[in-house]
């Protein structure tokens, strides 16, 4: 409870300083440049000058401190040893290369950033255009929405009991090997699969992220122009015709939105990975692995050369979306 | 074409049938666990959740009644007693290596020469012609339970297994971490709207840049600016992260829904006098409302769930764990405890999930905001 009225004192006194910043700033910056008197037009320019930046400020100093400062020290970090106190070049970089954690960890990160997005992507797409036809959509619409709610380890935990296993001649707990079961199969270790297991991970981030691509598809779906559906209805096309040949060709940008959206979350994937198998059976990824250089490996210099791979990789897509964001500015 | 009307009508059973399956798809797992975090423990792992409404064969292992409770009846040792206390006993047997092979009201052969008469309500009797041991013979027996449904898993795991703490802990983050950066990115988000003055553009473009920046690359640094300055491991060190790491959503969805306010508003209150300041605090802010509640659910939802910060700014210590972080603990201590394990992950998604369902519409509209527009 302490602990509660602490927060709530943190965010009476943050708030407080935040509009006492801002208000006092305001008032000071009036009184040094007050708009009238003999130089008022002056004042006036001089002050609507500066006042943008005291808007600013306070955000740009978070940011700056704790986003772009740690790019910097970082790339700094990532040449030097373990502790940080030694210069080594490109030595951490070179053992990256020859690490086979690390080249395991790039194959799975390019499986995910190749599955997980498109099958996001695609079911998103289907959910959408089927939901919008029939009377309880809306409803069916929340409920596959509703995992976007969930944490990535409550998710873990959910998943990892679909996928439980309890051996040879015990009954089968997990959904997944019931199933398999019944249908006449054999249990497996889900998880302990070679290879496979990536993809029964990345069906958790898939689960969570279709209902993300699917509210915006549907909303982007609803925009398009009755006309030309219209039209295409009036020339006999199918509903499959209709929705593959004029609905999707016009919904283009936003599933390329979509895409990018999920797939800068594949790069960062970590809490699955950690929850359900640590990186063991061949699972590990590079944020997580990034992770246990860091905590486990205590050696900042690798870890952070890990996380620069990580931002390499991300580095694409920043540069796509600050060139379409000037281009809407414009 | 004279079929029409019939295709369009199995099209739409079709239709329905798919969205059906995609919803049960979606949710089974959910409510599995949910299932599962209100039986019984016994009963999680004598059978399936979806069982859950039908009685579960539990198999256990019991001892008969030892020497204290023997009497001799003409040259027999013998011992009565009852095995189980609720349900109904299927099979028994008295061998590891054949564990079920009676089924009750059948005879079996114990190891020390005797003869044991189950019968299904547990009831027993075992005779032989040498005194018992001081502890009874072995039993292994398969028993029919009723479906049990209970609270105890949520009782154990509020206040024993440390997710009360964590769930005050978890709170005590989010809390601050949701309200400080949505005043400071209105500010920011203001000025980058409504106010002219060089470099706007570029940072606007560096705030779109710094959306997608990995938290990966800024924890190693932070921990040790967090470290040098003396905030060390403490709620103050990740009420700044997280501030920090929401604020270029913030920013750019304030700014986004700012910009599309209409100017005739701000312009007249500008020729009436009034102070950017005081346009912002009269104007802005109330008719940003829709804006700022998506925000603040984005936030809430994301500290809330967030394991990775909460890791590398918080201690190990039970002061300060998160609910992700006791769950990320038990997957690997209790793995098998599902009863623990399911009841758990409840209480840590119980309230991102009401906050969902009752703020969707502003959860959407930020949604599209952030990635259509």
């Amino acid at each position: 409870m302490d602990q509660l009225m602490m927060a709530g004192g943190t965010i009476v006194v943050g708030v407080f300083g935040c509009v006492a910043y801002f208000f006092a700033a305001n008032l000071i910056l009036d009184a040094v440049y007050p708009a009238k008197g003999p130089r008022a037009g002056a004042n006036i320019s001089r002050a609507s000058a500066i006042r943008p930046w005291l808007f600013l400020l306070p955000a740009i100093l978070l940011l700056g401190i704790y986003l772009v400062y740690p790019v910097f020290v970082s790339i700094w970090l990532s040449l030097r040893d373990a502790s940080g106190e030694e210069f080594v070049g490109l030595a951490n970089y070179e053992w990256l290369v020859n690490d086979s954690k690390f080249r395991e960890s790039i194959r799975n990160n390019f499986l995910w950033l190749l599955v997980v997005p498109a099958a996001s992507t695609f079911f998103g797409l289907v959910a959408a255009a089927l939901t919008d036809r029939i009377r309880w959509g809306n409803l069916a619409k929340a409920l596959i929405f509703m995992p976007m709610a969930i944490s990535f380890v409550g998710a873990s935990v959910i998943w990892k009991f679909i996928y439980d296993y309890r051996g040879e001649g015990r009954e089968e707990i997990g959904l997944l090997n019931a199933v398999i079961e019944a249908l006449g199969g054999t249990e497996q270790t889900w998880l302990a699969i070679p290879f496979w297991n990536n993809f029964f991970l990345m069906a958790v981030l898939i689960w969570i992220q279709t209902g993300f691509a699917m509210v915006i598809l549907s909303a982007a779906l609803r925009g398009i122009p009755e006309e030309t559906v219209e039209a295409a209805v009036l020339d006999g096309a199918s509903p499959l015709q209709i929705f593959l040949r004029i609905k999707v060709p016009q919904i283009w940008g936003t599933i390329a939105v979509v895409w990018t959206t999920i797939t800068i979350l594949v790069l960062k994937v970590f809490d699955i990975v950690l929850a359900m198998t640590n990186g063991q059976w061949g699972t590990q990824v590079l944020a997580n692995l990034m992770f246990d250089w860091m905590f486990r490996g205590n050696d900042a210099g690798r870890a952070s050369a890990v996380a620069l791979v990580i931002m390499v990789l991300v580095t694409p897509i920043m540069i796509w979306n600050i060139a379409n964001a000037r281009k809407e500015t414009r | 074409m004279d079929n029409i009307a019939g295709t369009r009508s199995s099209l739409v059973w079709a239709v329905h049938l798919a969205v059906l399956a995609l919803v049960l798809l979606w949710t089974l797992p959910t409510v599995g666990l949910l299932v599962s975090s209100f039986r019984d423990r016994d009963q999680i792992a004598a059978t399936g959740w979806w069982a859950a409404l039908f009685p579960a064969e539990e198999r256990m292992v019991v001892r008969l009644a030892g020497a204290g409770e023997q009497r001799q009846e003409g040259d027999l040792w013998v011992v009565e007693g009852d095995l189980i206390e609720e349900g109904t006993l299927n099979r028994f047997g008295t061998s590891a290596r054949a564990p079920f092979a009676h089924a009750a009201g059948e005879t079996g052969e114990l190891a020390n020469g005797g003869r044991v008469k189950v019968e299904a309500d547990g009831s027993y009797r075992a005779e032989a012609a040498q005194p018992f041991g001081e502890r009874g013979p072995r039993l292994f027996v398969a028993v029919d339970t009723a479906p049990r449904f209970t609270t105890a898993n949520y009782e154990r795991v509020l206040f024993a297994e440390g997710i009360g703490r964590a769930f005050l802990n978890t709170m005590t983050v989010t809390i601050p971490a949701t309200i400080i950066p949505i005043l400071v990115a209105a500010f920011a988000a203001y000025a980058l709207a409504w106010m002219e003055f060089p470099g706007r553009a570029l940072l606007i473009a560096a705030v779109v840049g710094l959306l997608v920046v990995p938290l990966q690359l800024a924890l190693i640094p932070l921990l040790q600016l967090h470290n040098a300055v003396g905030i060390g491991k403490d709620y103050l060190g990740i009420w700044l992260a997280h501030s920090a790491f929401g604020l270029p959503l913030a920013i750019y969805l304030l700014r986004n829904y700012m910009v599309g306010l209409p100017r005739e508003i701000i312009e007249s209150a500008r020729v009436d006098g009034a102070t950017d300041f005081q346009i912002f605090v009269k104007i802005i802010l109330p008719l940003s409302f829709p804006a700022l509640a998506s925000f603040a659910i984005f936030q809430f939802l994301w500290t809330w769930n967030d394991l990775l910060v909460a890791t590398v700014f918080l201690s190990n210590t039970p002061e300060q764990l998160v609910m992700t972080g006791v769950l990320r603990e038990l997957l690997g201590s209790r793995g098998g405890d599902w009863e623990i394990l399911a009841a758990s992950a409840f209480v840590s998604i119980a309230v991102p999930i009401v906050v969902f369902f009752a703020m969707q519409r502003y959860l959407v509209r930020g949604l599209l905001a952030g990635s259509v527009k």
